[in-house]
């Protein structure tokens, strides 16, 4: 394999979150490195999702640092973390429902395009020569994911799976050093799940994209991932490769209950 | 049969993002603008020109600007009309006050003063959104006819803000015939409304429609919220501005504060339900249809009903048809006419042989 | 002080009537999500159904025209057009558009009030009538005779009037069926449909329900001003309110007038002079977005957690 796990880019702290008087994570650490596959997993409501919006500056833990290649990250919107590097997909798919596919891919490449409102009012130059170069971009995403049929159709139309293909599309285009993806495959038949697999594993290994995956089936994760996290309750239960995590006792617990 | 893009194959993605990729389209496009901005000056009559067309141009354009705001960013705004107002006002002040200030500055200038006053009461979009913003654009509505009526100096001190547009003057030439003031309104509205469809399909067009459409997911994606939103309140209001400096100068000609009334920011309302919610042709479109309604009621109704009913009749009917007419589109073409004429071709593309 | 208690009194008493309008708002934004534009418009046609047949019913049953039966029959037949006004905006309005998004909705209830304006003038005419309630605008003789305050026996009646309205409105969201399931509706549409709870019924009761509150806001509104197409700003009036209140609470509703009521009139007596008064228009809206901007989710409304 031509990729090489790296340091740690991402080092969360003691990081804990309350919404008024919910707490949705409490004193989480773990770290995530460079060219890795990571996975987060737990049941329900054990604060999955809030753990990746934390990394991408959705929600501000109350609690915890952030470290980020080193740094120390404060407070951070989410705009930034994207202007850095972070690329996302979402659990219920946050696509713009009003566009084009692409168009959806093209908003992946706003960071990298310099021309102001003026110069498009214009279209020209500048302007247009910057846009069809991103296109140019936008296309061998839309090839690598084996979306081309569905470039000029509203997003709104397509079914669910390929709305998950074209939220991945849309992050990769932004060339993204770290991916997080939020139940990439939840939903999805069994077909689907092996092509999901393949892109998630084909972007890791070919861009070295280090990668934060949130997923429910236990096949996929123990089988792609390089180290797992296990939340339970908003708090950190498990943490290891795959092999590790499996023979926990707490991890065992928290999916099947206690054993006697 | 005519209709077919069969054989015109696009090798670049240049010619793939054109406006009008079909090159029947072009074709069209360009018999259009002939048309209008050539034979209908020459041979129609005074009253279309001052009584129809140069209003459907002015208004159109106002649509456009609250088409970028609403359709395009998704922030719905009841405040049209008076940014119009700041626009008329605006450009009346800088021609009065200004030593030979050319009129083509000033149309700009008062864009820039409505855009400015646009960014101010766009300020909180950024914590509201929805229709509280929709309340917090009423306050703009009321208090900027306000103002231009309370305080003399925008006027130049005439009683009750009444004011009387100059003499249209560009490289000395005075616009005074209604041909005149039809052409100079049909070339800057062209004009302006290829800036707004090159906006709305580039990167600064998907930034709005991305907040428009989630605003988390666009934030994630590396938009700055604030940015964006405000842009489009400026734009917006820009376009609105302008509009009603034409408004002013070439169509009515002596405007009042109070004409610019939360009824006239409803009608620009209406013109893109009913043309289209994100369409820059719909804003056309729609604003024709909300201009051409009530003269063709005004011709049909006693036609129909007979005269005894009286003018009141008329009004009140025209209301309901107003009315029913937007709950008729939201309900069965929420895209409205821009989105029927796109079907209509389609269907025509396939004509006469549908399968 | 005296001046400024008058002021201050007078102006929350009138904001008991924009508290009335409100609370139609809040009635059917609570149980359908649709922010009623066309509220204002209902008063108006409620108030001028009315007198219209407060004007008609006396030829067509052969009583003297200021009768206590017309009163109340034109009173009940105001309010069966309301009904069937709320049942037919149910029918062709919101059933096609459900679950639509909550703009689509409001954009449509624009169109539904130049709907009811042209119906209501089409039907009764639009000559500015008369209302007579029986009760006189004057000043309290006891108050003004002892402590030198103006106050307007109307606005104390029409104040009297709206609490025993929210206080009846309280009572039959708390202990009737229709209301519990009304608090279900609000809730979550969704769990209320899966436990049986007929929805379009629910709407169409809030709907009828909102018409009465209309109605009665325009009785005592027409009767203060006359009635008059001026009674469909009423909704503009109620707008800051429901800023100020959030869309759906009730006591926020009435907090809310009290507020835009007393500090409109105050800001019109103490800062109206300095800038050419007339403020009243705009203050209550600046007030409201000043608020906004400190509190996004009103005096009482649930802060709203965006979940991704």
């Amino acid at each position: 394999m031509a990729r090489q796990i790296g340091d740690v880019i991402v080092d969360l702290q003691n990081i804990s979150l309350r919404f008024g008087g919910v707490k949705a994570l409490t004193d989480i650490s773990f770290n995530v490195k460079e060219h890795e596959i990571r996975s987060i997993i737990g049941p329900n409501g054990a604060g999955k999702s809030s753990m990746l919006n934390v990394i991408n500056g959705v929600y501000h833990p109350q609690e915890g640092q952030i470290f980020f290649k080193g740094a120390l990250r404060k407070k951070m919107e989410p705009h930034e973390a994207a202007e850095q590097g972070i690329a996302r997909t979402f659990q219920n798919i946050a696509l713009f429902k009003g566009m084009t596919v692409l168009d959806n891919i093209m908003t992946g490449r706003n960071l990298k395009m310099k021309c102001n409102f003026l110069q498009h009012a214009l279209y020209w130059g500048a302007a247009q020569k910057e846009e069809i170069a991103h296109r140019i971009k936008v296309e061998e995403v839309i090839e690598f994911l084996e979306i081309q049929d569905i470039r000029k159709t509203p997003v709104g139309r397509l079914p669910y799976g390929l709305q998950k293909r074209v939220e991945l599309a849309r992050a990769l285009a932004a060339e993204p050093h770290i991916l997080l993806l939020d139940e990439p495959m939840a939903g999805m038949n069994v077909e689907e799940k092996q092509d999901m697999c393949r892109f998630i594993l084909d972007v890791n290994d070919h861009y070295g994209t280090t990668i934060v995956l949130i997923e429910h089936d236990m096949g996929v994760v123990m089988d792609i991932s390089d180290r797992v996290v296990v939340l339970d309750y908003g708090k950190k239960i498990g943490d290891g490769e795959p092999d590790e995590v499996k023979n926990n006792p707490d991890v065992i617990k928290a999916y099947l209950g206690t054993t006697h | 049969m005519l209709y077919r893009e069969a054989g015109q194959f696009k090798a670049t993605y240049a010619e793939d993002s054109q406006i009008f990729p079909i090159r029947q389209d072009k074709i069209g496009f360009w018999v259009l603008m002939l048309v209008f901005g050539v034979a209908v000056p020459l041979l129609t009559n005074e009253y279309w020109l001052k009584a129809i067309l140069i209003p459907v141009l002015i208004f159109s354009l106002a649509a456009i600007g609250l088409n970028i705001l609403t359709g395009y960013a998704g922030q719905l705004s009841l405040g049209s009309a008076a940014f119009m107002a700041v626009g008329a006002f605006a450009a009346y002040n800088f021609i009065l006050r200004i030593e030979g200030m050319p009129f083509l500055v000033a149309l700009v200038l008062a864009g820039l003063t409505a855009a400015a006053v646009g960014i101010l009461f766009g300020l909180p979009s950024l914590r509201i959104k929805g229709f509280y913003l929709a309340v917090a654009t009423l306050a703009a509505q009321f208090f900027i006819v306000w103002a231009l009526v309370k305080f003399p100096w925008f006027s130049n001190n005439s009683s009750s803000g009444v004011v009387t547009a100059q003499d249209v003057t560009i490289l000395g030439y005075t616009f005074a015939t209604p041909e005149a003031k039809y052409v100079l309104t049909f070339l800057i509205v062209s004009f302006m409304a290829l800036l707004a469809k090159n906006m709305v399909r580039s990167s600064t067009g998907r930034a709005w429609m991305a907040v428009r459409d989630m605003d988390v997911a666009a934030q994630v994606i590396g938009f700055r919220l604030m940015r964006t939103k405000l842009l489009a309140f400026a734009v917006s209001s820009f376009y609105c501005g302008v509009a009603g400096a034409l408004y002013a100068y070439t169509y009515i000609g002596t405007v009042e504060p109070e004409g610019f009334n939360l009824d006239l920011s409803f009608k620009i309302l209406f013109m893109i339900i009913i043309g289209g919610v994100g369409s820059i042709m719909g804003s056309f479109l729609g604003a024709a249809f909300i201009v051409l309604l009530p003269i063709f009621l005004d011709n049909v109704v006693p036609v129909i009903f007979g005269d005894s009913l009286g003018a009141g009749f008329v009004s009140n009917f025209q209301l309901i048809v107003f009315g029913g007419l937007i709950i008729f589109f939201l309900i069965v073409e929420p895209h409205g006419l821009a989105r029927l004429w796109q079907i209509a071709k389609e269907k025509l593309r396939l004509w006469p042989f549908p399968h | 002080m005296q001046f400024f208690i008058e002021v201050l009194v007078g102006g929350l008493l009138s904001g008991v009537m924009y508290a009335l309008v409100a609370l139609g708002f809040v009635l059917i934004y609570k149980a359908s999500g649709v922010f009623n534009f066309a509220q204002g418009a209902m008063v108006f046609f409620a108030a001028l159904t009315f007198v219209g047949f407060q004007e008609v019913l006396p030829g067509w049953l052969g009583l003297e025209a200021d009768s206590s039966v017309v009163f109340w029959l034109a009173f009940l037949l105001a309010f069966i057009a309301m009904i069937v006004l709320g049942i037919a905006t149910e029918r062709i309005v919101l059933r096609p558009l459900v679950n639509q998004p909550h703009i689509t909705l409001f954009m449509a209830t624009i169109g539904l009030t130049y709907v009811v304006e042209g119906l209501a003038q089409m039907t009764w005419g639009a000559n500015v009538r008369g209302l007579d309630l029986g009760i006189v605008d004057e000043p309290i003789a006891w108050l003004m005779d002892n402590y030198e305050i103006g106050v307007s026996k109307f606005d104390l009646f029409a104040a009297g009037v709206a609490a025993s309205l929210v206080a009846l409105l309280a009572l039959l969201f708390q202990y009737t069926k229709v209301g519990r399931a009304l608090r279900a509706v609000a809730d979550d549409h969704q769990a209320a449909l899966s436990i049986g709870i007929p929805l379009q019924t629910i709407w169409r009761v809030v709907w009828a329900v909102a018409g009465f509150v209309a109605l009665v806001a325009g009785m005592i509104w027409g009767a203060r001003n006359g009635v008059q197409f001026a009674l469909t700003f009423t909704a503009l009036k109620a707008l800051p309110v429901l800023i100020l209140g959030g869309f759906t609470s009730v006591p926020g509703a009435i907090v809310g007038g009290l507020i835009i009521g007393a500090s409109e009139k105050l800001a019109e007596v103490y800062v109206g002079p300095f800038v050419g008064g007339g403020i009243e228009g705009w203050f209550p809206y600046m007030l409201a977005l000043a608020f906004l901007l400190v509190r996004p989710e009103g005096l009482f409304g649930e802060k709203h957690i965006d979940r991704v």
